[in-house]
């Protein structure tokens, strides 16, 4: 699978409450959700995002609740990967069970700005600046996600695994 | 091979001699709760999924605790729609308004839970019911979803990091405090991925609400788990609510932990979580002058029968200061009407609270008790992050239900011995 898009930059510990406040729990549609992702910190962010763009964020990205709002928010506003120095660990599972990739690179959250067009390729975790010319690498990501991404989600992988 | 507890439930559940951190195990589940928020979503994946009955109609739990009674109509569809699940599914444990209270006091209260267990919860503060030595963890709804089709749910085993506190406690100073202690010590990613175990002989004497305000907070540490070894204290509390026999493990002397920390008690005093992160605490007696619209006393983390009985030891006879408003919200049914014919109620309504009824209010901003701009709380909850209880410019400050109280009454936050 392979990406290309415009960076979004966050900085550390971005919490579900950012991401999707609790204003909006009463609300399960993600494209619904989408238009108030990240409303209280870049009320912009749900108009201008387009399909494709990658959102890159420092440590413990998605602290805090388990809210699957959260993933779902920004996956159906048109983020096609997240890319941080590490992930809260509800997060990182909500995002693979519902088909959103995530990869683990230090240096591409130093080296990368807000705005520059990247590719990502998520089967080498090769990350790369268009124009820029600058490289850098991600973590693999774990077999049995990479299984879930291929699949679709966790709701494909249960049907397959249980052949229900 | 030497297990650690942790390592022991998790092996045990997945049919497993051993494990080892960093194993991807298929573990079955003995309980899986959901709420009204994130119950819609997992039976969306549910239905999805298409295996039409749930995989045990008495291992599942459904509680109405976050936006009920419902605050508008799009929170009454979502409470709805899991209400008309529970009954078609027949779940045995779904608790409405008026028998439910805060999902993760009320399973508990109810002998749901018992050591030994692996239980999955919708919700980040399921941790909690690791003060029982069971195996607990908030997911995500498509999680729960699925584990409600398959009774199963895919774990990596977790690297477990644990903490001895020795010494003696001052005065004043509870469960809560520890738990802040100890997240401001690791930061807020310091259990990243990680079981955290609470163990020493200042845990070892801590009562159980007080191990269930650590465990609850486990999460804030960013860990996967909090876990206290099953002794007396946990089988008094179990055998008064459960018939069934408890599964008492321990982990193996030689078993490996990620780290071990030591953390003496003696000087700690009562801590403050300031805006906008748990790990952000300072002593009571650094805090300074910080000037309070509205304390709430309550939540999954403090708001057991023994948390409103220290506020109101505090608040009897005394009126919270002009301005403010004190919100207390009994976390069960059941603590509601303890704290009825303690006198507990009477004493806070003397004070000048309010009384909510049990559900996680404020907590969340969800409702009855939502912060404007500008304001500033101080909160007995977990979380203080920007926005957390309302207007993004409103600040939350956290601590335990003595400070709050005594707090209230000052109209700013201080400490009991200020009174």
């Amino acid at each position: 699978m392979k990406f290309q898009g415009k960076v979004w930059k966050f900085g550390n510990d971005i919490d579900t409450d950012l991401i999707i406040p609790a204003r909006y729990l009463n609300i399960s549609d993600g494209s619904e959700l989408a238009k108030s992702c990240f409303i209280d910190v870049r009320p912009d962010f749900a108009k201008d995002v387009s399909s494709g763009d990658i959102l890159i964020a420092g440590r413990n990205f998605g602290c805090g609740s388990s809210r699957e709002h959260a993933p779902l928010a920004i996956k159906e506003a048109g983020i096609s990967v997240i890319i941080a120095k590490s992930f809260a660990r509800i997060f990182y599972r909500n995002a693979f069970n519902i088909g959103l990739p995530l990869l683990e690179s230090e240096e591409a959250t130093k080296g990368l700005s807000e705005g520059e067009e990247i590719a990502v390729d998520l089967a080498t975790g090769k990350i790369k600046s268009i124009g820029g010319g600058k490289t850098f690498s991600a973590h693999p990501i774990p077999d049995f996600m990479r299984e879930l991404i291929k699949m679709g989600g966790l709701v494909e992988y249960t049907k397959r695994q249980k052949g229900h | 091979m030497a297990m650690t507890i942790t390592e022991k439930i998790l092996a045990l559940h997945a049919g497993l001699e051993e494990v080892s951190p960093g194993d991807m195990i298929e573990a079955k589940v003995d309980l899986a709760f959901a709420h009204d928020v994130t119950s819609p979503i997992a039976i969306k994946v549910f239905n999805e999924i298409g295996t039409g009955k749930v995989f045990d109609r008495e291992k599942i739990a459904l509680v109405a605790d976050h936006f009920v009674p419902n605050k508008d109509i799009q929170s009454a569809q979502q409470a709805k729609l899991m209400r008309e699940f529970a009954g078609e599914q027949k779940i045995k444990h779904y608790f409405e308004v008026g028998e439910a209270g805060i999902g993760h006091v009320i399973l508990p209260e109810k002998g749901l839970v018992l050591p030994g267990q692996l239980i999955v919860g919708a919700d980040s503060h399921t941790c909690t019911y690791g003060a029982l030595g069971a195996f607990s963890t908030g997911v995500g709804s498509t999680d729960l979803g699925a584990v409600m089709a398959t009774g199963e749910i895919w774990l990596k085993v977790p690297p477990t990091i644990r903490i001895e506190y020795e010494g003696n406690l001052q005065a004043g100073v509870v469960g809560k405090d520890l738990i802040l202690h100890t997240i401001g010590l690791m930061g807020v990613e310091g259990a990243l991925y990680c079981a955290l175990e609470f163990t020493g002989e200042v845990i070892r004497r801590l009562p159980m609400n007080q191990r269930f305000t650590m465990a609850n907070m486990a999460i804030e540490a960013g860990g996967k788990s909090g876990i206290i070894e099953p002794d007396e204290t946990t089988l008094a509390y179990v055998a008064e609510r459960s018939s069934l026999e408890p599964l008492i493990l321990k982990g193996d002397p030689d078993a490996k932990y990620e780290k071990v920390m030591e953390i003496m008690v003696d000087e700690i005093e009562p801590q403050v979580a300031f805006p906008p992160s748990p790990a952000n605490v300072r002593p009571i007696s650094e805090v300074g002058d910080v000037q309070l619209d509205q304390v709430f006393i309550g939540s999954c983390t403090n708001g057991w029968l023994e948390d409103l009985r220290d506020a109101a030891g505090i608040l009897k006879g005394r009126r919270i200061a002009r301005g403010l408003r004190l919100i207390v919200i009994p976390s069960s049914p059941w603590i509601y009407r303890k704290a009825i014919e303690e006198g507990i109620i009477e004493t806070f309504l003397d004070a000048g609270a309010v009384i909510g009824p049990p559900c996680c209010g404020p907590c969340l901003g969800g409702h009855m008790g939502i912060l404007a701009e500008g304001e500033r709380a101080l909160s007995t909850t977990n979380r203080n992050f920007v926005g957390r209880m309302g207007h993004p410019k409103s600040e939350v400050y956290l601590s335990n239900p003595l400070v709050a109280a005594a707090s209230a009454v000052l109209g700013r936050i201080g400490g009991v011995d200020e009174l």
